[in-house]
């Protein structure tokens, strides 16, 4: 259950894959043209709703309630060893075996 | 609100009013006979001289960014170099803006206009550092502010570095719009642009593109102070061409001589607008899906005609492999002590193997680096390039293929940098701007031609032959 007044994330399809003109590859042409946006919820919602919201810059924007209170989930990544292998590499080139 | 047509094909066309509403330009003014138009009357027009993009930048603390010589890169390319041979190589540290790259120069003329104007506010079409830049002016300025970015795939799987983006726009107070994979981006802008009447922020305007003049222009006032003297190859990464063609033309305005040298990430074979490609690439701009089209076709941008035309002002545009600036990325960071995003280090890449064809005596000059963050540096974008499948290794980077594999170089004398063909991005400029014309050219429509694409009225006229 989400409140009006919320902050959320929601999703609505602009042009559905049939209705794409535009000139595109096999496989974009396949998928729908989607649209992401956060706002505030202008009126009580489920998830899966259809809801509206009043984003940042005051617009108000339809579509499927997706989140409630979105956060941001980029990080630094898993560990990538070859990146430490390259430092290795780049300080032996330059200062000698020795640095290995 | 008036009735009006939202479909495709109705927004589509009415883009020269809603362009023209959107940034207060009737593009229409610089057209001139048959296929010319009046660049330089474009740039003038814009109304903003060198010496104010200096003082708007002054204002809003854009802008006078360090150069910093980079001794250990030098040193391991000079013993990569024949005898006498290898640059001092330099970079102009553009993260050190506020908002963390060259693009607040782009950004602050714009901002400042649509202000002077009256406009509430500004939308630009960008999932790259232009977002975060237009965002940062529009707090600084007072204005509202909304950034589009192409963000995620068919299964809502986005680019961290693009994600990482909309983060830093929203903490600038911006509305984030993320949209799927798709040219239709431009619909939706056109959209916002008309349901807001907020000012068209183009990456493309001659505001944003002659704003990034005053790169140039410290380049070659700063060397001179610093060094005594001019540099003498500066790269630019080249992707829409507004970077290039900006500092190009500061530089000249400095008096400087400098050989300008394009450089972007070789992405060939990879589709900009597939969706099952989106995922695939480490690098979302700068690359050569962007800067091969770009170059021999500027108009096909948000505007009717792009002030950034690289193609009048490139001495030479070379590609260089993802896994070659990811080393060089590594490379700053550990023989360098600086930690910077790796699209921004496009240049500098290029810059250590052209380095290695110069002499010692003179410098070459990487003109930009940019901010890194998560989802948005070596570590992050190489992890996200593993979990889609891209094998990553060391070896020979032309065995590269954009989309399979990133080989990084086993020694640092396989990286390179490869010459794209000048004359056959003219040729392809010449053909596109004279498609489907059916009669022959004035001479002063082969005048034009010769001078957009740096070459002769004879060349022109052999290309059409």
């Amino acid at each position: 259950m989400a409140n009006k007044g919320d902050w959320v994330r929601i999703h609505r399809v602009i042009l559905p894959a049939e209705d794409r003109t535009a000139s595109l590859p096999e496989d974009t042409k396949r998928v729908p043209f989607e649209m992401w946006v956060k706002g505030h919820l202008l009126c009580d919602g489920e998830i899966g709703d259809r809801v509206t919201v009043k984003t940042v810059s005051g617009r108000i924007e339809q579509g499927t309630l997706l989140e409630v209170n979105p956060q941001f989930e980029v990080n630094f990544g898993n560990f990538v060893p070859e990146v430490l292998e390259m430092d290795v590499r780049l300080r032996g080139a330059l200062f000698g075996r020795e640095a290995e | 609100m008036s009735m009006k047509d939202l479909s495709y094909s109705a927004v589509m066309g009415r883009k020269n009013e809603i362009i023209k509403d959107a940034m207060g330009v009737d593009y229409r003014r610089y057209e001139r006979e048959g296929i010319i138009f009046d660049y330089e009357a474009m740039m003038a027009d814009c109304g903003y001289t060198l010496e104010d993009h200096i003082r708007i930048q002054q204002a809003v603390n854009v802008g006078n960014t360090p150069v910093f010589e980079l001794h250990n890169l030098t040193a391991l390319s000079r013993k990569l170099a024949g005898p006498g041979k290898g640059a001092r190589i330099f970079i102009k540290d553009e993260a050190s803006n506020p908002a963390g790259s060259f693009k607040e120069r782009r950004a602050a003329a714009s901002v400042y206009h649509a202000k002077k104007l009256g406009y509430k506010g500004v939308i630009a079409a960008t999932s790259g550092n232009y977002g975060a830049a237009v965002a940062s002016q529009a707090a600084m300025q007072g204005l509202r502010c909304i950034i589009v970015q192409e963000c995620y795939d068919s299964h809502a799987k986005g680019q961290p570095e693009i994600i990482e983006k909309a983060r830093k726009c929203e903490a600038l107070g911006a509305e984030v719009l993320q949209l799927s994979v798709g040219p239709e981006l431009f619909y939706e802008v056109l959209l916002l642009l008309e349901e807001t009447g907020y000012f068209n922020a183009s990456l493309y305007s001659a505001f944003g593109v002659s704003g990034i003049e005053t790169l140039g222009w410290e380049l070659g006032h700063q060397f001179k102070e610093k060094y005594g003297r001019h540099p003498d190859a500066v790269v630019c990464a080249n992707a829409g061409g507004g970077n290039l063609t900006g500092t190009a033309r500061g530089l000249l305005k400095a008096g400087c001589p400098a050989k300008i040298i394009g450089a972007a990430v070789d992405l060939s074979g990879l589709h900009m607008a597939s969706d099952a490609a989106f995922n695939k690439k480490s690098f979302t701009t700068a690359h050569t899906g962007f800067g091969v089209p770009y170059a021999t076709n500027p108009d096909h941008s948000d505007v009717p005609r792009s002030a950034a035309r690289p193609l009048r002002y490139m001495n030479r545009f070379v590609t260089v492999k993802e896994g070659e600036v990811f080393y060089i990325t590594e490379a700053l960071a550990t023989l360098e002590g600086m930690e910077k995003g790796p699209a921004g280090n496009t240049s500098l890449t290029a810059a250590f193997a052209l380095a290695q064809q110069m002499g010692e005596e003179e410098i070459i000059v990487a003109q930009e680096t940019e901010y890194t963050g998560a989802g948005k540096g070596i570590n992050p974008q190489l992890s996200f390039a593993r979990q889609n499948g891209i094998e990553l290794r060391f070896g020979d980077p032309d065995e590269e293929i954009a989309g399979k594999n990133i080989v990084f170089p086993a020694d640092p004398s396989l990286l390179k940098a490869r010459d794209l063909d000048m004359d056959e991005l003219r040729r392809k400029f010449i053909r596109r701007a004279t498609k489907g014309l059916g009669r022959d050219l004035s001479e002063a429509e082969f005048a034009f031609l010769a001078e957009e694409t740096r070459s002769t009225v004879d060349f022109v006229r052999a290309t059409l032959q």
